[in-house]
């Protein structure tokens, strides 16, 4: 079992995801077309774009979900290896990326719960199996990050007895409790009613506000543009353009974004 | 029944009920033995359906589609007699003349043992299948290795799903134990058999041979049923 790293002290500036030229394709289909991206510590970047963008697969290569066909990946400044085996890429070190996935959270649209552990356990899960940390300390870490996106109380209940809002709501505290160095979200609010949608997003909310690292793939507009520090636009599998919210939500700076946004007239 | 039937199937003197009670002990252990390694066999054949290589589907393909497409019956009698014969001509070669062959007990586990893990290969196959790819790819995301994705989600929900189908197929293997009366295991049918040849009673024996089969499969179907409802709490049924 590796050794679990301490919660280091954010390094201001410190670039935690670097993709450079990232593709991936399908058999025939080019979903990715090179993508370069950098983030670094404490940044909040939303991740925009239409459907068939290319957003979500992009956010799921960054933890080795989809296995990129070409480019380079630096996660928390380690090389991800990849080997080639028929004329494809596939991940070279499982124990490297294994390694690298527990220090970078990822919540989903679907929440992904697994449906036969309870809520406490879900949480408990992975600081146990798969950093080997203390039961009885990750039991109160676990009760402790419940009680903050306000779901102890539901800390004995299964999946299937929760709304979807709580649902993600423990998603999140299953990924904040591994001490994540990112975090990754994938349309954490797509699958939600619309009135549960605003709870969700208020755990994000103070996420942000800590300081968190989060690259986060939204069709929330309003939300991406109060809390990101920077929006990234993705068309047709490549970076349409990016640049600050405030830059890039007032308009004339990319007719494709703008195009985009009018699409969303959702007061906010 | 009158008194002088419950005599004979009792435990007096001239009862037959202790010779019952052990032959229904063999059933029952030959049962368990079969299933156990059935489940064992299954586990293997849905890994080989399931794997990516093109050769080990096929391997479990063969596998289930022989022993689910040959009468039970006949796979005894192939076990039996062929057992026997490769035993021997191996002892032959080894320099020991004479016939050899194994304890049918052995051979007739094996026997409905590979049978039954053709069809546990099919319940635990379909039950991967049912788990939700997203709370597989969950674990991953997490960095859980392969093995401990196996141990903590996989397994667990493969198990809860394939529980129902598991269910019926030890009915079926409690029943299918009586097919080795037929090699000459004193289970629960061939003493009955031998009981009511000895007492020309067949009808009182059977009967009792059938109440038995039924109490045996009727307690352990209520214990599978309990532990069913307990793991299916998680799923909100």
């Amino acid at each position: 079992m590796e050794p679990f790293p301490q919660e280091t002290a954010p390094l201001p500036g410190a670039t935690v995801i670097k993709a450079v030229g990232l593709t991936k394709r399908y058999g025939v289909l080019d979903v990715l077309q090179g993508i370069d991206l950098e983030a670094h510590e404490g940044e909040v970047i939303s991740i925009l774009g239409a459907s068939g963008s290319g957003k979500s697969t992009f956010l799921r290569c960054l933890n080795l979900l989809e296995v990129p066909s070409g480019g380079a990946l630096n996660i928390l400044g380690e090389d991800i290896r990849f080997r080639l085996k028929r004329g494809e890429q596939h991940i070279a070190d499982a124990r490297q990326v294994n390694r690298l996935r527990s220090q970078v959270g990822m919540v989903f649209q679907n929440f992904c719960l697994w449906s036969h552990r309870t809520v406490l356990q879900n949480v408990m899960e992975g600081p146990i199996h798969v950093q080997g940390r203390n039961r009885y300390e990750v039991r109160d870490e676990a009760e402790k990050t419940l009680a903050r996106v306000g779901m102890l109380n539901r800390a004995e209940y299964y999946p299937s007895q929760l709304s979807g809002g709580q649902q993600q709501r423990v998603a999140i505290a299953r990924a904040i409790v591994m001490r994540p160095r990112v975090l990754l979200f994938d349309e954490p609010t797509s699958a939600l009613d619309p009135e549960l949608v605003g709870e969700v997003l208020k755990v994000m909310r103070d996420l942000a506000s800590e300081g968190r690292t989060m690259l986060i793939v939204t069709h929330e507009m309003a939300f991406a543009r109060d809390v990101s520090s920077r929006i990234v636009f993705l068309e047709k599998g490549t970076v349409r353009a990016q640049g600050s919210p405030q830059d890039l939500f007032k308009g004339g700076m990319d007719e494709s974004f703008d195009r985009f946004i009018s699409h969303f007239s959702r007061p906010g | 029944m009158n008194t002088q039937s419950l005599a004979l199937v009792g435990f007096g003197p001239d009862g037959w009920g202790k010779l019952l009670l052990l032959a229904a002990g063999l059933t029952l252990a030959a049962a368990v033995c079969s299933f156990a390694l059935g489940s064992l066999l299954g586990t293997v054949g849905a890994a080989l359906k399931l794997a990516p290589n093109h050769a080990l589907r096929w391997i479990g393909t063969f596998y289930t589609t022989l022993f689910r497409g040959i009468p039970e019956i006949l796979v005894v009698y192939l076990f039996y007699f062929g057992g026997s014969l490769a035993l021997t001509h191996l002892m032959h070669l080894a320099g020991f003349p004479g016939f050899f062959s194994l304890p049918s007990f052995v051979i007739g586990v094996v026997a409905i043992a590979l049978v039954s893990g053709a069809y546990q290969t099919e319940a635990f196959r379909s039950a991967y299948c049912r788990l939700e790819r997203g709370q597989i790819e969950a674990g991953k995301a997490c960095g859980m290795s392969s093995t401990v994705l196996l141990r903590r989600i996989i397994a667990p929900q493969t198990l809860r799903f394939a529980l129902p189908a598991l269910g019926n197929i030890w009915q079926s293997v409690l029943k299918e134990t009586a097919l080795l009366s037929i090699i000459g295991l004193v289970e629960l049918l061939r003493q009955s058999t031998i009981a009511s040849g000895a007492t020309r009673q067949p009808l009182l024996f059977y009967g009792v041979a059938a109440l038995v089969y039924l109490i045996m499969g009727q307690t352990t179907a209520l214990g599978i049923r309990a532990v069913e409802k307990r793991f299916s709490r998680c799923w909100g049924r």
